[in-house]
């Protein structure tokens, strides 16, 4: 197989598993199966596309010019190849946790969940491998309206209001800025494709690039950068798998995947040196770091609390991309991998508390940890990552989160930073703390007869947990990944 | 018999009219539209490939050398828009045999397909002739069969929306002809390219921009540009559902094609722009257009009128595109013409659907549909995304052009103007999307889906809206190379 048919494949897969959904509707089993085995297939495709990337190959697919000069083009680079191996692994992996849940939470629709499941990673992938703006702009829209049925999966008027946040800043926010950037981009630039060192360098005066950047960052709405980041919690409505992949990894993660790709291939490194609103962009991201864990503090529904954890984490990976230098980008870069398998721990622990013991609220969650300790050990593991300590991979990107501040010479947001992991440490270590420590509430039996979640579940939630770990111990893959992608050579910086 | 293609083209459907009215059977009737549809669709595509590689194609009607006699005169401008009013008919017509069979009373079947084709025929006659009072005549005739079918309507506000539509439309129709008899005053000519020759020499005397004058309010009251759109609502609301998808896509976008004609061809571009300030005026209509219509598409409870005021919007765009007078900004325009037609034939095809299946294109009566109906639905989807403006469907072709001209004037507003619209799109869009897809359907009603004769056609308007927005090159060319001509003046 060429290396651009493997692309287009590799795309495609989750649609064909998308298909295989509809064909085996009728019998629940062998729908799952189809999934499941499509998920490890895009996996394994994925792989092979890695092995191709660190050999320092850009594998591309040009299909067809859409408007004269701009194709529909895929280029696999090492970025991409970060978030297309942590959406690709996740699938398969929330695909078996979702099976548990929704038939242990007896969901309906469940043919259409995994459909547009299963589309939405095509989306994800679609996003990850695109070669030009106009490619991503694509995969980044049709990522939106394919998970706009997910997150209103229950129908109810509730859903449908959230729905209605959830596309409305999502379009806004692309179509209002991101677009006019893109195709301002194109007007001064001639092109959009991305490249190493950027396209935009000495195209116009450093104000008009300063202004796009703006448009550029606010206008990817699925960073979640404040105050556009109100869709991320209306989204919690959706049954808990879809929070933990789209909400913790493909969606979001596409977001800020986008900024980082800008910031390296649209701007480069050097431009955006030089350009008066990176720092500004970077504090509105320490703002966002700031609030994001404050509001996670005031909320006790758990799946609230972790959406603005959520939210809070991503701007970690903005502000990374507007330290501007490798180091940020390395640490940016990374944390799309390590946030992404400690949040959606989280998500799996807290969609098991529900479908176990019928939870949302933490203040009711007091003793729990004695009758699902695997759930909660697990969750445990998650908020390690998330505050950045060893023994879980999140130490590692905050490590160079952290170098990426010193370098750039802003110890202010380093201290931010640090603030951040403080709160963490409260908001997140509460959970675990009170349903292993707490005694539940005198004269109630609610916690009698809970067992922990369906063994499909369980499983799901111990991979993810034991991936956490093993990323502290070997982080080598993404170091290298990122270090490849900032130096820009293909090859790897010794 | 293909020299005389450009006659035909016109001349077919124009003779095959009485004959659907006098056979008397409907469906006698319905096959002779339908041959006289599909064969001016062929006949559209082949004059489009000799174009392509000869050129614009010079056609003396009846021998007389032009200026005297009248010429049709087909460039890639006259044949774009005549490949989109042949195909939007080829679509309709399959579609009507069902929808008309339910939404008109029975005997008065074949008058329908034979005013549809006196309608067609006026329309093609407009794109390709090369005289400007043949133009006027074409021009009434396919008002005049337009204002027919409209009066079709079972519901009987259907008359009084066509008889709106009469007045304004003669309103217009009588500036129009008092602009050409302005020229032929000072000019002595009628032919379009001679007109352009002549024109430079007299434009000093005033006569010549109160022609000009008379001609813009003509023609922007038949292409319904704000605020001289009061016509098209009503008349696209309660007219039968086939009438309305083929008139929406079509008889608007000739108008467009006439103002083009006139301002560039005849005009010249320094004329209307530069003495006559044309940009002062169609740039800021068209805004209000874009905005307002769009706001008050957002409430208005039935979804035809919906889509009614969304069209004076669209139209908006699309001379918006035009008062640039760049050649971005008339490709953006001429891309608008194709993608509107497409997208909006789309979506009051679905709208027919419901009509045909549900009695009703109310809101209120679309609660569940989406379960009910879901083929029309995904379609209406489908189409919305594409007036939202979407990647990978045409609204996104059309908006990708427009905001580039936009940004190649500077005007940063302007560009925001067009995003704004989208959103808006999105709102009414999703007002449907959301009672058809998120509200329960009433059980006592039993609704189906609608026939297969509804949605190939429907379909096949939604498949080439995402097609045309994937690989718009052939648009995207076609327009550019339009664009070019038109600013250049004849060649």
């Amino acid at each position: 197989m060429s290396e651009g048919m493997l692309i287009g494949f590799t795309v495609l897969l989750p649609v064909v598993g998308a298909m295989a959904v509809l064909v085996l509707r009728a019998t629940p089993n062998m729908r799952e199966a189809g999934t499941l085995f499509a998920g490890v297939a895009t996996f394994w495709h994925v792989l092979g596309l890695l092995y191709l990337v660190q050999e320092g190959a850009r594998p591309r697919l040009e299909l067809f010019e859409v408007v004269p000069g701009v194709p529909i083009v895929f280029e696999v680079e090492p970025l991409g190849m970060v978030f297309a191996l942590v959406a690709s692994f996740l699938w398969p992996v929330t695909t078996l946790y979702a099976i548990g849940y929704m038939r242990g939470h007896h969901e309906e629709n469940q043919t259409r969940f995994f459909f547009f499941f299963a589309i939405a990673i095509a989306g994800a992938l679609g996003v990850a491998f695109s070669g030009n703006l106009f490619t991503l702009f694509l995969f980044y829209e049709f990522l939106t309206f394919c998970t706009f049925p997910l997150v209103t999966h229950h129908q109810t008027e509730e859903a449908k209001r959230s729905g209605r946040i959830y596309l409305g800043i999502l379009l806004a926010t692309s179509v209002g800025f991101q677009l006019l950037a893109i195709i301002w981009t194109w007007q001064l630039a001639g092109t959009v494709e991305f490249m190493d060192g950027g396209i935009l360098a000495g195209t116009a005066s450093v104000g008009v690039l300063s202004a796009i950047l703006v448009l550029y960052v606010y206008g990817v709405g699925k960073a979640a950068l404040m105050p556009f980041h109100r869709w991320l919690p209306a989204a919690m409505v959706a049954p808990t798998p879809v929070s933990a992949l789209l909400h913790a990894v493909a969606v979001v993660k596409a977001g800020v995947f986008t900024v980082l790709k800008i910031a390296v291939y649209v701007f480069g490194i050097d431009l955006l040196q030089t350009l008066a609103t990176t720092s500004w962009m970077a504090w509105a991201a320490a703002a966002t770091i700031i609030l994001g864990s404050l509001v996670a503090f005031t909320k006790d529904n758990l799946k609230a609390r972790l959406a603005y954890s959520t939210i809070s984490q991503l701007s970690y990976i903005v502000l990374g991309a507007m330290l501007a230098n490798e180091m940020g980008i390395i640490g940016g870069g990374m944390h799309i991998a390590m946030h992404a398998f400690g949040k959606i721990t989280l998500f799996f622990a807290a969609g098991a508390v529900m479908v176990a013991a019928h939870e949302k609220k933490i203040s009711r969650m007091h003793g729990l940890g004695r009758t699902m300790p695997i759930t909660f050990g697990a969750f445990f593991i998650g908020s390690l990552s998330i505050i950045g300590l060893p023994p879980a991979g999140g130490s590692w990107s905050k490590w160079f989160l952290g170098m990426g501040t010193l370098e750039s010479g802003q110890l202010g947001l380093l201290a931010v930073l640090m603030v951040s992991s403080l709160l963490g440490l409260y908001y997140l270590l509460e959970v675990p703390v009170k349903a292993f420590f707490f005694k539940p509430p005198e004269g109630s039996h609610h916690h009698e007869g809970i067992h922990e979640a369906p063994t499909t579940s369980l499983i799901a939630i111990c991979v993810t947990a034991a991936a956490t770990i093993a990323l502290f111990f070997w982080p080598e893959l993404w170091y290298d990944l990122m270090t490849m992608a900032v130096s820009g050579t293909g090859e790897v910086a010794p | 018999m293909s020299e005389h293609l450009p006659a035909l083209l016109v001349v077919v459907p124009l003779l095959l009219a009485p004959v659907a009215a006098l056979v008397g059977r409907w469906k006698v009737a319905w096959a002779v539209a339908a041959a006289a549809c599909w064969w001016t669709l062929y006949a559209s595509v082949s004059l489009l490939q000799r174009i392509r590689v000869e050129g614009p194609i010079s056609y003396e009607l009846g021998g007389w050398v032009p200026p005297y006699g009248i010429e049709y005169r087909i460039d890639l401008v006259s044949i774009f828009v005549a490949i989109i009013v042949a195909a939007i008919g080829a679509v309709t017509i399959p579609y009507a045999r069902t929808s008309i069979a339910k939404e008109v009373e029975e005997d008065r079947g074949p008058l329908f397909y034979a005013a549809f084709l006196l309608c067609l025929s006026g329309l093609l006659g407009i794109s390709v002739t090369g005289d400007v009072f043949n133009v006027f005549v074409f021009l009434e005739i396919s008002s005049l069969s337009a204002y027919s079918m409209i009066a079709l309507g079972k519901d009987r506000r259907a008359l009084t929306a066509s008889f709106q539509y009469l007045i304004m439309g003669s309103v217009g129709a009588s500036f129009i002809v008092i602009g050409i008899g302005l020229m032929y005053v000072m000019t002595g000519t009628l032919n379009m390219a001679d007109l352009a020759v002549r024109l430079p020499e007299v434009a000093d005397n005033r006569t010549i921009p109160v022609a000009f004058t008379f001609l813009t309010v003509g023609i922007t009251l038949k292409l319904a540009l704000f605020p001289l759109h009061l016509w098209l609502p009503n008349a696209y609301t309660y007219a039968p559902s086939a009438v309305t998808a083929f008139i929406a896509s079509t008889a608007t976008k000739v108008s467009v094609y006439l103002l083009l004609r006139f301002f560039f061809t005849i005009f010249g571009e320094t004329f209307s722009y530069e003495a006559m300030q044309l940009d002062m005026v169609l740039m800021p209509l068209s805004i209000v257009a874009i905005l307002a219509m769009s706001l008050v598409a957002i409430y208005q409870a039935n979804v035809k009128r919906l889509l009614a005021f969304s069209s004076v919007a669209q139209i908006g765009y699309m001379v918006l595109g035009i008062s640039f007078g760049s050649v971005l900004g008339v490709t953006a325009g001429i891309i608008h013409l194709f993608n509107h037609a497409l997208m909006k034939g789309a979506l009051f095809m679905a709208m027919g659907c419901v009509m045909y299946s549900v009695g009703s294109v109310r809101i209120e009566k679309m609660a569940g549909l989406g379960k009910r109906m879901p083929w029309t639905m995904a379609a209406f989807v489908g189409g919305g995304l594409s007036l939202i403006g979407v990647p990978a469907t045409v609204g996104f072709v059309s908006k990708w052009y427009l905001v580039q001209a936009a940004l190649e004037q500077g005007s940063w507003a302007i560009a925001g103007v067009v995003m704004v619209g989208s959103l808006m799109a999105l709102i009414y869009v999703w007002k449907v999307v959301e009672v058809a897809y998120f509200q329960e359907p009433d059980p006592d009603h039993e609704i189906r889906e609608a026939p297969l004769s509804l949605l190939l056609p429907t379909w096949a308007l939604v498949a080439a809206s995402f097609y045309f927005g994937i690989d718009a090159s052939l648009t995207a060319d076609v327009a550019t190379q339009a664009a070019e001509t038109l600013i250049g003046g004849i060649q």
